[in-house]
């Protein structure tokens, strides 16, 4: 069983990406996952969570998810207000959305017992190719490069599925963009 | 053709609705129940389902509005969580009285006050007495295919009994799951029409929700108490029916697991039971001796189960996710009385109230403690768990 937490501000769409994920992992790759919000009242710019449990087998934990094998920020600014790292694995993975270098980034938030970080300036890309700073696609996509959670190619049908349209076509752009640049990175490591 | 997709239980219940084909959906939202009345209002909106949703004032109105339509025969719905379910509680009794085989959906939520949005069973709890079939279900799944069931039981001419699906608010309304969205002409199969006797007909003019007295007060009422225990037998073989369709059934009134030599079992109806089951699993690894059994239907109360139970276990934990001030958890009530007698040592664990989350490390020390008690520990017969601090203190 792996376990994935999102943390977003209301309105990134950290919830969407979990459930695109859980969608690819489930419907479109054969296995078991569920997605779930932090429960409880939405505001937008709050600080915000999601979750997602993927498995080969029948999923029935109805509790919390309190350890992580990969986590996954999209405002880097939740990283002075929230402990991000809090429950990883000793093998987990985090992935940030920053202009930072993952050696800068680990420096600067002290976050030295990470082993594995990688960064990318998702919201230069969303910018770019979307028009608009919503990162979730991008940043899923990252975190699928890092972490193999599911294969491209489920993906990019949950993408095509949820989204449809013009949308999903540019949105499974960036994913693929984050995705293949990440993927780089992590065959380095 | 059945197919697969990601839903949350409220998208899984409000398509177990579709499925069901009624005619009125009346609704007022409320959250966490209010996704579910939404993806129900989209499916009208969308000529996806053809059935009318009445826009009502309130969760009073709703089930009045729902009375009213299946009083002229018309098959209903409607949905509530929390106060919206208290605010409907006038209506429940006139429903069940009058024999209206409506089906409702809760998404159990705490009660006010202190307010919470969160997760218990408190509310339907509060309503155990309304006279209606109640249902709990662990998973988007079992919503689902519930809802389906419920129709079939709720309009059985021995029956006739409106039937409250249960469903943990946020832990399962709001977690997407992979859930299988059965084939419509199996599901028409399964699910004929609704046909009844009991309504307005203008060809055969008759009077409905009426005033009894003393004199034939007793004898309506033993009708309901009839009905009620054809349900016990009820559920047990449309669910079996089910399952040789759908290739899922549940049990009927309870489900058992991992119990034939077990001398520790903990009891609970609600999403828990499926964290509970992974508990159980690792434990049994480590040779322990641990079993669970999920309560389905509370109302009507499988008695003969558990009265079959008596001096089965050495212990028995029941988790309870609401607390009648005063005395203890109401399921825990329920199983004690039919267990009187039995050399099982029990507790009563309160848990899960306001959303507070029932996690895996406390269901493995209530399983803990069982033990002990077992050996001879003593211990208060109610406990509240994973209080931050003891109270008095």
């Amino acid at each position: 069983m792996k376990e994935i937490r999102w943390h977003g501000r209301g309105g990134n769409g950290a919830f969407t990406a979990a459930k695109l994920l859980g969608l690819a992992a489930s419907v479109f790759e054969g296995k078991y996952s569920q997605a779930f919000p932090s429960f409880g009242p939405e505001r937008r710019g709050a600080p915000v969570m999601g979750f997602n449990r993927i498995s080969d087998d029948v999923i029935t934990d109805h509790s919390q998810v309190y350890e992580c094998d990969c986590v996954v920020v999209l405002d880097e600014t939740l990283c002075d207000v929230t402990d991000v790292t809090a429950g990883m694995k000793e093998h987990a993975v985090l992935v940030v959305n920053t202009q930072s270098t993952a050696e800068q980034f680990k420096k600067e938030k002290n976050l030295h017992n990470v082993k594995h970080i990688f960064t990318l300036d998702a919201t230069g890309i969303a910018l770019e190719r979307l028009g608009r700073p919503i990162v979730n696609t991008v940043m899923l996509g990252a975190a699928l490069g890092a972490t193999q959670l599911v294969s491209w190619e489920a993906l990019e049908k949950a993408i095509e599925d949820m989204m449809g349209g013009k949308l999903g076509e540019i949105n499974i752009d960036v994913a693929k963009m984050a995705y293949d640049t990440i993927k780089e990175d992590a065959t380095k490591c | 053709m059945s197919k697969k997709a990601f839903l949350s239980a409220n998208e899984a219940t409000a398509y177990g609705v579709l499925l069901s084909r009624p005619h009125v959906v009346a609704a007022y939202p409320i959250t966490p129940q209010t996704t579910l009345v939404e993806k129900l209002a989209d499916f009208e909106a969308s000529g996806e389902a053809d059935f009318k949703y009445m826009m009502v004032e309130s969760e009073h109105s709703a089930l009045a509005a729902a009375q009213g339509a299946s009083l002229m025969g018309a098959r209903t719905f409607t949905a509530s969580s929390s106060q919206g379910l208290l605010y409907m509680c006038e209506m429940l009794s006139y429903v069940s009285g009058a024999r209206n085989p409506i089906v409702m959906a809760d998404v159990n939520r705490s009660t006010s006050i202190p307010w919470n949005i969160y997760g218990d069973q408190r509310d339907a709890l509060a309503m155990r007495d309304s006279g209606w079939i109640m249902i709990f279900v662990e998973s988007g799944q079992e919503a689902l295919d519930m809802i389906i069931q419920s129709y079939k039981l709720a309009e059985d001419p021995e029956v006739m009994t409106p039937v409250m699906v249960n469903l943990d608010g946020f832990t399962l309304s709001h977690t997407y799951d992979l859930v299988e969205i059965p084939d419509q002409g199996l599901v028409d199969k399964f699910l004929p029409p609704f046909k009844t006797i009991n309504k307005f007909d203008m060809e055969n003019p008759q009077t409905l929700c009426q005033t009894v007295g003393p004199d034939f007060h007793t004898e309506v009422r033993v009708t309901q108490q009839a009905a009620f225990e054809v349900a016990k037998r009820k559920i047990v073989e449309i669910d079996s029916e089910y399952g040789k369709m759908f290739g899922r059934s549940y049990g009927g009134l309870v489900e058992e697991y991992r119990t034939e030599d077990a001398d520790y079992v903990l009891v609970a109806m609600g999403s828990v039971v499926g964290t509970m089951r992974m508990c159980v699993d690792m434990l049994r690894e480590k040779g322990e001796k641990v079993g669970m059994i999920k309560v389905r239907s509370l109302r009507p109360f499988p008695k003969e189960y558990f009265v079959s139970l008596r001096n089965r276990f050495k212990s028995m934990g029941v988790i309870s996710r609401d607390i009648s001030f005063g005395y203890e958890g109401t399921l825990f009530t329920e199983i004690k009385a039919a267990m009187l007698c039995s050399s099982t040592k029990y507790v009563n664990y309160i848990a899960g109230i306001g959303g507070r989350d029932i996690h895996k490390n406390m269901i493995n020390g209530f399983f803990e403690e069982l033990k002990e008690i077992a050996n001879g520990k003593e211990t208060a017969e109610v406990k509240f768990a994973g209080l931050r601090w003891e109270y008095g203190n």
